[in-house]
């Protein structure tokens, strides 16, 4: 598997006829995570959506090599199916078999709640289930936004230990957080501060 | 193209799951139930109007999976999941309007013959009312995932997505009505037109609207 690569060159962002930021460069390789900090609104969202794909830019361009995985606010995952089945909708999709479905779930300890369905899930469980989506994609560039959100300590643990492993196969983690992570050796890039 | 037939095979099973399957079908079998009580039992001027009346059914029926079409998975950022992976939604589109197909098609068609006993349909009237709906159903489904993504995310989108869709329905109503005369075999190429040309344009334009609903 070719190791990712993301580059940002001069990014710069305009929400509602509003400058939400400008000039964010940065260059990752494998193994690399970086940190986006900054105020409620500042436009942490919109930095990974840009990255992602969803949103324009309007200014600069992002240069990736691998896949991309999105955590965002929305689990993205049927309301009324069972999480395994909800999460085994996208490993068919990517492609992957049951087995990477269920190690995400150890990863983020959720297996006890496989057949339950994704909309029983308390907030902290459904967070858990969309890092497992994440786990599961197997992708190289993991982003993720607010990835602590509704996390107990455990959970957090669970968190760190996971992009942990991600990084030391070789794998890239851009997360936008306005609360520190148990991120190692990690750059940051603050936006929205005047 | 794997990923085709598992999009649609996931949109299939939800449209049973979220019952938008029985509630087209249930809508046109009481149609057919009530257009009688309105109307009067009366064979001949049942047989007469029957076939229209269930074409009108199958248009407002098209109406009520409406709102489970896009927004649930808009909501759910199902969209922007496939887009990350690079599944253009122009595609996802497409998928959906086959998917939706699958699940009002033949059941509304399956419900045709119950109703037109109930209007006194002849059989050569039902058979060319099953050839209509056959060919003008696609159409209809690719016009109800169009409207479905336009007004997801809209307050009162019901009200707006009947405002939208039924004007743009009229030509398979016309063509539709036509094609029940004895001489109307030309109207069957006229609604297979149509449905048609809302396939072509259904999945661009709500494709479009999947994406404008990112901004």
């Amino acid at each position: 598997m070719p190791l990712g690569q993301l580059t940002l060159e001069n990014l710069a962002c305009v929400r509602g006829g509003r400058l939400l930021f400008k000039d964010i460069s940065c260059a990752l390789g494998p193994g690399d995570a970086t940190l986006v900090r900054g105020p409620n609104g500042a436009g942490k969202s919109s930095l990974l959506r840009i990255i992602a794909g969803l949103l324009k830019p309007y200014a600069g361009a992002v240069v990736y090599q691998g896949s991309l995985a999105l955590a965002d606010e929305a689990h993205a995952l049927d309301p009324r199916q069972p999480l395994c089945k909800a999460l085994a909708f996208w490993a068919a999709i990517d492609g992957s078999d049951g087995d990477t479905v269920n190690e995400a779930m150890g990863a983020m300890r959720i297996n006890h709640l496989a057949t339950v369905p994704v909309r029983m899930l308390s907030t902290g469980q459904k967070k858990r289930a969309t890092l497992a989506r994440i786990i599961a994609t197997r992708a190289d560039i993991w982003l993720l936004d607010e990835p602590s959100n509704g996390l107990d300590k455990e959970s957090l643990t669970l968190l760190d230990a996971a992009m942990a492993i991600h990084r030391v196969r070789g794998g890239i983690i851009m997360a936008a957080s306005h609360q520190p992570l148990g991120l190692s050796d990690v750059k940051t890039i603050a936006i929205g501060e005047g | 193209m794997n990923q085709f037939f598992i999009l649609i095979i996931r949109d299939v099973r939800l449209a049973f799951g979220r019952g938008g399957v029985w509630l087209p079908l249930i809508f046109f079998l009481l149609v057919a139930t009530l257009y009688p009580f309105g109307v009067g039992p009366d064979g001949p001027l049942l047989a007469k109007t029957g076939g229209g009346v269930l074409w009108i059914a199958a248009l407002l029926a098209s109406l009520l999976p409406i709102d489970r079409l896009i927004a649930p998975d808009a909501e759910a950022g199902i969209f922007d999941q496939f887009a990350v992976r690079g599944i253009s939604d122009e595609w996802i589109a497409s998928g959906r309007v086959i998917a939706h197909w699958l699940t009002f098609g033949p059941p509304l068609m399956l419900a045709a013959v119950p109703a037109a006993g109930l209007l006194r349909l002849s059989g050569d009237t039902l058979m060319r009312l099953e050839f209509g709906l056959l060919l003008g159903t696609p159409g209809l489904a690719a016009l109800s995932v169009m409207v479905a993504a336009l007004t997801a995310g809209l307050r009162g989108a019901g009200a707006l997505a009947g405002l939208l869709l039924l004007p743009l329905a009229i030509p398979l109503l016309i063509f539709g009505a036509g094609s029940l005369e004895p001489a109307g075999a030309s109207a069957f190429k006229l609604i297979a037109a149509c449905s048609m040309f809302l396939l072509a344009v259904a999945p661009f334009a709500a494709g479009a609207a999947i994406r404008a609903m990112r901004e």
